[in-house]
């Protein structure tokens, strides 16, 4: 009798605590699915049918795959799209990750005033994009903006072109804006990685008189390393999702011809319509979402087992 | 050893360095709040100097005449909303996976981490499809869900990691005592993990705050539009009056400034967690 009450009392309090638990785990699991495991897998669903605007058709296979890379009358636009976000990675990656490390390089000496320079590189981090597009936009106009007047005021007449006119220079245009934007990002990130390295390891080459190159080369690099593979793989991921800068400062259709289009532009036009796609493709647009999230994908991977056999364990 | 002097002129190049780059990070944003004062005409004559008398007309205009002070509310609720609906539900899944042993918390784990990795844009089709099934098209309830949803595995991530830092021993004496689990986390243990929820929180509210994509996507009406995207609208109205645009812009960017400058610490701690860990 003690004993049956005994264990009645031990499942008791264990279905409690089960039924705690489902109480716990229950709403945010079921918000996660309904609004993101759902919609990715149907995305993947969606690119084998054809679709007839929000009606599904039939089951084509990879017809959609094949359309996207292989048909001669549109897959300029994927390969154009994935050229611009590999040129899009690659500039960033020199432009403004290498000049975040030098800021992260040269705060770590701990300068007069490193405090306020954290703060100041850091203040368009957390400004929306489409403002961040919008004022530059402002600057940039051929006409009114600051930086023609600039330009034409320091007697640089030739340069004061319509920057986001010409397709040789609106890119690389977004790509300075984007730069003075993100700088702030991996220059903190990088300025952390180093903190964490031991004061010690860095005092004792200066005094066996090894030079500030030497140390940042042989020392503070490599013992980085993690940071750098956070930042290099962080920097793909927002590359290949670029789409509010080029969206706000040169439109849906990548203008001037087509010279700043994006695989996130040519996705939404592909998606929901435009005056280049025409209407909405939502079995091409699922196919192309598809390519992207595999692209993304396979890089990080391989991007994350290389940068992080090069890194060393400090111990 | 290097001589004094030797380190003396690289400090001092180090300074110019510094210098000049915070004055092309600052520039921009100095002319944008100084040309919100300015009229058109002023803007174009002198762009440089300052503005002849600090007058407030172009606020007065966006106050009255525009859309913005709307835009500004709506990002408010669906910010605030979102974040609180993220960190209550992101404790909950936090605190079940990190407090309690049970059989396949280790799935349950990787359930939540896993959605680290997706990038809910690429989702877009089928969530335009699923948010019109259930209603949720141009409603500010559809954006809390998705900003929740997007936000909940680096929550459950950083929660999670605290979480696992605090002592068995606390929730032990108070189950002696009789108080019930529910009672254990809200009165012991989630106050512990405040600071944390204070940079899960800014972690996710900042995206969220400028997100342009899901609005731009899933919100039509002028009446439900988000900060963000009600701009451009407001910039295609006004697309010749330079005064009110700057003055849109600071009005927009400035909040968010000031908060991050009284909060920097915070800010930049909760905004490079995910970096970080």
């Amino acid at each position: 009798m003690e004993r049956s009450n005994y264990q009645r009392a031990k499942s008791f309090r264990k279905l409690k605590k089960q039924l705690w638990l489902l109480f716990l785990l229950l709403p945010p699991a079921l918000i996660l699915i309904t609004f993101i495991f759902l919609p990715m897998a149907s995305a993947l669903w969606y690119s084998v049918y054809d679709w007839n605007g929000l009606i599904r058709g039939e089951f084509v296979g990879l017809e959609n795959f094949r359309k996207v890379l292989l048909d001669p009358e549109r897959n300029w636009f994927f390969f154009n799209a994935l050229k611009n976000n590999v040129l899009v990675f690659v500039s960033l990656m020199i432009i403004q990750n290498g000049t975040a490390l030098v800021i992260a390089l040269f705060l770590a000496r701990e300068p007069k005033g490193a405090r306020f320079y954290q703060v100041v590189f850091f203040i368009p981090v957390i400004l929306s994009t489409v403002i961040i597009g919008f004022q530059w936009k402002m600057f940039l106009n051929p006409v009114f903006g600051l930086i023609n007047k600039i330009l034409n005021a320091i007697g640089l007449h030739d340069w004061a072109l319509p920057w986001l006119g010409l397709p040789e220079t609106a890119l690389p245009t977004m790509i300075l804006v984007n730069a003075w934007a993100w700088v702030g990002f991996p220059a903190i990130v990088f300025l952390a990685a180093i903190h964490r390295i031991p004061r010690d390891l860095i005092e004792a080459a200066r005094l066996d008189g090894g030079s500030e190159w030497q140390i940042a080369k042989d020392i503070i690099w490599p013992l980085m390393a993690p940071a750098v593979t956070i930042i290099v793989v962080l920097t793909f991921i927002g590359s290949f999702n670029w789409f509010e800068l080029p969206y706000i400062m040169a439109g849906l259709e990548g203008s001037p011809a087509y010279s700043t289009d994006m695989l996130g532009l040519l996705f939404y036009r592909t998606a929901f319509g435009s005056i280049s796609a025409g209407g909405t493709e939502f079995g091409v647009g699922s196919a192309l979402a598809a390519i992207i999230f595999i692209v993304i994908f396979v890089f990080s991977i391989i991007a994350t087992k290389i940068l992080v056999a090069r890194e060393v364990e400090l111990n | 050893m290097r001589a004094p002097n030797i380190i003396k002129i690289e400090n001092l190049l180090i300074q110019i360095f510094l210098a000049s780059a915070a004055i092309v990070m600052l520039y921009p944003i100095f002319m944008m709040v100084l040309s919100a004062f300015k009229t058109t005409p002023e803007i174009f004559i002198s762009p440089f100097s300052m503005p002849k008398k600090f007058n407030i007309e172009n606020f007065q205009v966006i106050w009255e005449k525009t859309n913005v002070p709307r835009y500004f509310l709506n990002s408010i609720i669906v910010t605030a909303s979102s974040i609180a609906l993220l960190l209550i539900t992101g404790t909950m899944a936090a605190y079940a996976i990190a407090r309690y042993k049970f059989r396949g918390a280790l799935m349950v784990s990787l359930f939540f981490l896993s959605g680290l990795m997706l990038p809910l844009r690429l989702a877009i089709i089928p969530l335009f499809i699923q948010l019109k099934y259930l209603g949720l098209i141009d409603s500010l309830l559809g954006l809390i869900f998705i900003y929740t949803a997007m936000s909940l595995p680096a929550t459950v991530f950083i929660l999670t990691g605290f979480l696992r830092s605090l002592p068995k021993e606390l929730e032990d004496s108070a189950r002696m005592d009789g108080a019930s689990e529910l009672r254990i986390m809200l009165d012991i243990m989630v106050p512990l993990i405040s600071p944390a929820l204070v940079i899960a929180g800014i972690y996710s509210a900042v995206p969220i705050w400028n997100d342009f994509f899901f609005p731009l996507i899933f919100i039509q009406s002028a009446e439900w539009k988000t900060l963000a995207q009600g701009f451009t609208a407001f910039f295609g109205e006004y697309s010749i009056n330079y005064g009110v645009l700057y003055a849109g812009l600071s009005l927009a960017s400035l909040p968010m400034i000031f908060i991050f400058i009284a909060q920097s610490r915070r800010f930049i701690a909760g905004m490079t967690a995910g970096a970080l860990k």
